[in-house]
């Protein structure tokens, strides 16, 4: 027992230190992938659309997507995967990280970024570090597509509303003639700037042994 | 409206707490402390003085006819009831309009003071505190309507995430506060401290479980100025406001203990205790989410009695209060479950009107009983025959409370820490054991003791007014000070957004799915599974079928932000003059005028009253859509002048191209078109529809597909361009049949000639564009004679309907949500390039000559 906690502590020591889950939370989520993947090595696109649950979220396919993204690894990537390997899929997971009480302030910020980064990235379907009118409508009309029956112009309205606001704060003057292409990272940076991203953006990863409830 | 019988049922109730002074035999209620030497009838104290001996004229063997009569007697006590209501009131008037003194010290703390005076002068006139709160009083009468007003104004979503939180400190830490209360004072008096008292532990017990509460009054008097961050402020609140329904029941259970007597008090009887407790607590606050459910369901059918649907909530929530009291099962806990739960699908079923009405109704209640509450409590301490002073007890008292609520609060937080992602710090900490005000419901308990059981009851009585004086006037007081000082995390005051409602709702799908994905049940996954099972089940019991799925939050927000603008594009247009002609009656009259002729005939029967409306000018207030109103009211009014005219405007005109808000906003007029107005937009929409699509027919080009986006702006800026001098020149005659919505009275034209046409649009339309016709409206079709029905429609719709068409996209380019996406403001004529070039054309041309409205003010 003993050994094979010290051997899959030395597997695991190196995506421990990359992204900073404990041991147990690893464990877990290995236990999930295998689930998830049906004992394989990799996990396609299907598989997570797959997951019951998931059927009612209005942004599955984003979310299943930033799976797949390749900017989501740290790695200055573009591009998507086919399938991903376990380590990609707790590289995505590590952005759901709470801030732990012992992170320095330069940590949180750090964090905060790479949170910022990942909700960025889905957006920004194209890669072009832009989220562009068309993409923000399109993720504004998915997301409420499920909530009653607000038709597709009022979803279209919304989204122009909402990036005219992001327009006009982040760029305050604003010449008669210029166009505003889209939200660069910058200023999707200051439209968060009120957010606690840190404590807002998490998911609470389990330190225990989950396997008894999923079985 | 609904309130007036509600206020009058109120009275009614609050008759009984002045009347107390004046009819103690006929109140048979034991508990009551009051009055000595009064004879019942005498009147003769406080303001009643100078009326006493005339009431017995009534009495005097009739001689004569009187021609009026004095008859004090019959009127007394709802007369002094309303007396003593206004009297508080008028305290409350005189302590806010001096705003430095209130900046300083709180309002309940100056109210209390207030009091001291009142009681001094009514002590001073009769030599004994005739008026004071009885406890019944303040749980039947007063207590009931803060608490519903604290349930229904609840923030749900930061209340439900923060449960856990709040009930270990309500749970927990009252019962640690009087625990720990009790048992010190009983090693105190056993060591000598307090000289020669005959109190057992167990009345010690009792004594701690009556003081032990937070009281949500005070600490919402006081927290409501200082402005903390809203998880500090909802753990306070909640925890106070649960606190008191655990108090009442830990003293209904110490106090049967103490009828016991010691020696009955056995393991058994202790876990009957405990038992009944729970039972207690969760029993009433079960009833009271049925009580809420009731509430619900029932406003789901009270569309025929709009008028009184607002008094529903109220007496149901009353109700519920009643029944858990009568039931013996926590009050308190009931009747804030029941505003918790009702408050979302209330708000939604009942007609808006009826919401703002019970919100505001709910506000008038709570306020004025907290005014009234604050109130008495001063005058009840001006009164000889309570205080009973014992330094050592007083003091250990007040000392114990404090140091104990700072030790419960600091040892359950560093549990609760334990579990909290977002760990409460240092500072919260210490606000929250230095918010535990005391207030009305300790006191309203130690009434309520016995004092053939505890003798020293009196003693009791004045601790706890003097603990609550203590903290509400000098804790009140040095909050402020205390928060600023320690540089506690304030409330951020954020404007609405949409980018953040919307960033909020991707937050919450994204962690849920990340959740799901990851095999994890947390937080966010329960509440999820909440709100499928709300949305799936509980919404299709509760809600109409009309609102239930217009209830997002988004829209809420984006239809309240375009409102807004809207309204700012009025103030902005009425300041440089531009839209100077909205104030002008006559254009209103002439429009009027217009319709009526023209279609008296047609639709004789929904236009019957119209006309009268629009004269008298008041109906606007009648609209579907006073919605939103209420809020964007209060922002115009602060920020603007005389907006109120451009308001009334704006509501009758605003909502009238907007499809796709209009049932969203009214509710109950969704299915039945009974409003005038309405039909009248249909009917305009529809005939525009029609035009454009008979355009598109002739010259083969596919029908606009979003006309209802244009439709409002359009209606909008009409105005301007009818009143725009060279309006005329581009229009040839034929047009105005088919503006129907002009301002413009050039009415040259004769009516029966124009009739068929029309009628043939209004038939046509509806059937060839249901879009446009949401509803089926029998009433207008049904009057179509059928040999109208296909008389020409001749090439002389052609030109017309092409200047419609060319007309209608043209849209004011500030109203920035209202406007498709125009994110370069270069100019109104940008967002029409796609368009044929004669649009420009028409858009420049029609332009007010008088400043156009801003371009650029969002930017």
């Amino acid at each position: 027992m003993g050994a094979s906690q010290t051997h899959s502590a030395y597997k695991y020591q190196d995506l421990m230190t990359k992204t900073g889950f404990s041991l147990e939370q690893i464990k877990n989520l290995h236990y999930r992938f295998r689930q998830l993947s049906e004992n394989n090595e990799t996990l396609s696109r299907e598989n997570l659309e797959n997951i019951k649950d998931l059927a009612d979220n209005p942004i599955k396919k984003q979310i299943v997507e930033a799976f797949f993204d390749k900017r989501n690894q740290h790695q200055n990537e573009m591009g998507s995967f086919e399938e991903i390997g376990f380590e990609q899929f707790v590289m995505v997971m590590s952005h759901f990280r709470p801030p732990t009480p012992k992170m320095t302030e330069e940590e949180k910020l750090a964090m905060r970024k790479d949170k910022l980064h990942f909700l960025f990235n889905m957006h920004d379907s194209d890669n072009d570090g832009k989220i562009t009118l068309e993409e923000y409508r399109k993720v504004v009309e998915e997301l409420l597509s499920m909530s009653g029956d607000i038709e597709k112009d009022t979803a279209r309205g919304i989204a122009d509303a909402a990036m005219l606001e992001v327009a006009s704060t982040n760029v305050p003057n604003m010449g008669p003639d210029d166009y505003y292409e889209g939200i660069t990272f910058e200023h999707f940076e200051q439209m968060f700037k009120e957010v606690e991203m840190e404590s807002r953006m998490h998911v609470r990863f389990l330190d225990v042994d989950t396997r008894t409830i999923h079985s | 409206m609904a309130t007036t019988w509600r206020s009058a049922l109120s009275l009614y109730m609050l008759l009984l707490m002045v009347s107390r002074g004046l009819s103690l035999a006929s109140d048979g209620n034991k508990i009551e402390p009051v009055d000595t030497k009064q004879d019942t009838r005498s009147g003769s104290h406080g303001e009643a003085a100078s009326s006493s001996d005339s009431g017995s004229e009534v009495n005097v063997t009739l001689t004569t006819l009187p021609i009026v009569s004095w008859k004090w007697e019959h009127v007394s006590e709802p007369y002094l009831v309303a007396l003593w209501i206004i009297v508080c009131w008028l305290c409350k008037l005189i302590i806010e309009a001096n705003h430095h003194v209130t900046n300083v010290i709180p309002e309940s703390a100056l109210l209390i003071g207030f009091g001291f005076i009142l009681g001094g002068i009514v002590w001073g006139a009769d030599l004994a505190q005739t008026f004071k709160l009885s406890q019944r009083t303040f749980f039947f009468f007063l207590l009931p309507q803060i608490i519903l007003d604290t349930g229904y104004s609840m923030p749900n979503k930061l209340f439900f995430g923060n449960l856990g939180g709040i009930l270990v400190y309500a749970i927990i830490g009252t019962c640690w506060n009087a625990a720990s209360l009790a048992l010190s004072l009983w090693g105190c008096q056993k060591g000598g401290a307090m000289g020669d008292l005959d109190i057992g532990f167990l009345q010690y017990l009792l004594f701690g479980s009556l003081i032990a509460a937070v009281d949500p009054v005070a600490v919402i008097a006081v927290f409501e100025q200082v402005h903390v961050n809203e998880v500090l402020f909802i753990l306070v609140f909640g925890e106070s406001l649960l606190n008191d329904g655990v108090t009442v029941v830990l003293f209904n259970v110490c106090d049967a203990f103490v009828t016991l007597g010691g020696s009955k008090i056995n393991a058994v009887e202790i876990i009957k205790g405990i038992i009944s407790f729970f039972v207690v607590a969760f029993g009433g606050s079960l009833l009271g989410f049925a009580f809420g459910i009731l509430i619900s369901l029932l406003t789901r059918c009270t569309k025929n009695i709009q008028i009184i649907e607002a008094g529903f909530v109220f007496i149901l929530g009353y109700l519920s209060y009643l029944t858990a009291e009568m039931l013996s099962l926590s009050a308190i806990l009931s009747i804030v479950f029941c505003g918790i739960c009702c408050q979302k699908y209330i708000n939604a079923n009942m007609d808006e009107s009826s919401v703002n009405t019970v919100r505001y109704a709910m506000k008038v209640f709570a306020n004025g009983s907290e005014t009234i509450i604050f109130v008495f409590l001063g005058i009840s301490a001006i009164d000889k025959t309570i205080w009973v002073w014992n330094t050592g007890f007083i003091l250990l008292t007040l000392f114990f409370i404090l140091i104990y609520r700072f030790m419960g609060t600091f040892i359950l937080t560093w549990i609760l820490n334990r579990f909290r992602l977002v760990p409460i710090g240092l500072i919260d900490q210490v606000i929250i054991s230095y918010g535990g005000l005391r207030g009305a419901v300790a006191y309203g308990l130690a009434v309520m003791l016995d004092e053939t059981r505890i003798k020293e009851k009196n003693l009791m009585l004045c601790t706890t007014l003097i603990v609550v004086y203590f903290t509400v006037i000098i804790q009140g007081i040095t909050m402020k000070p205390l928060v600023t000082w320690l540089n506690v995390k304030k409330a951020s005051v954020s404007e609405d957004s949409l980018i953040e409602k919307v960033q909020n709702k991707v937050f919450d799908h994204m962690l849920v799915a990340i959740e799901d994905i990851s095999g994890q049940i947390g937080h966010n996954y329960m509440r999820d599974k909440w709100n499928n099972f709300e949305d799936k089940w509980l919404s299709k019991l509760l809600l109409k079928p009309s609102v239930r799925k217009n209830r997002d939050n988004i829209f809420a927000v984006f239809h309240r932000l375009n409102l807004k603008d809207a309204m700012s594009y009025v103030a902005e247009g009425e300041r440089k003059g531009s839209l100077e002609f909205i104030r002008n009656e006559s254009a209103f009259i002439d429009f009027t005028k217009k319709f009526d002729d023209k279609f008296s005939e047609v639709m004789s029967d929904i236009m019957a009253d119209t006309s009268s409306h629009y004269n008298r000018g008041s109906s606007m207030r009648r609209d579907p859509v006073p919605s939103v109103c209420l809020e964007v009211h209060e922002q115009a009014i602060k920020g603007m002048n005389g907006v109120e005219d451009s308001h009334h405007l704006l509501q009758q005109h605003l909502y009238k191209g907007r499809k796709q808000h209009l049932h969203r906003y009214s509710r109950s007029n969704f299915s039945v078109n009974t409003d005038e107005n309405e039909v009248q937009e249909i009917f305009q929409r529809t005939m525009r529809r029609r035009l454009e699509s008979f355009k598109s027919a002739k010259m083969g080009v596919a029908p606009p597909k979003k006309i209802s986006k244009h439709t409002k702006k359009d209606q909008q800026q009409k105005k301007p361009n009818g009143n725009s001098a060279d309006k005329c020149k581009s229009y040839h005659s034929g047009d105005e049949d088919f503006e129907f919505s002009e301002a413009d009275s050039a009415n040259g034209y004769d009516v029966p000639g124009s009739l068929p046409m029309r009628v043939t649009y209004r038939a046509g339309a509806g059937i060839e564009n249901p879009t446009f016709m949401p509803d089926p409206d029998p009433t207008a079709s049904m009057h179509i004679p059928p040999w109208l029905a296909d008389t020409e429609v001749d090439s002389s719709i052609a030109a017309p309907s092409q200047r419609a068409q060319v007309r209608l996209p043209w849209t004011p380019s500030n109203l920035r949500r209202l406007a498709p996406l125009r994110l370069s403001t270069n100019s109104t004529d940008s967002f029409m390039l796609p368009e044929a070039p004669a649009t420009q054309q028409r858009g420049n041309e029609q332009q007010p000559p008088s400043a156009p409205p801003p371009t650029k003010r969002h930017m």
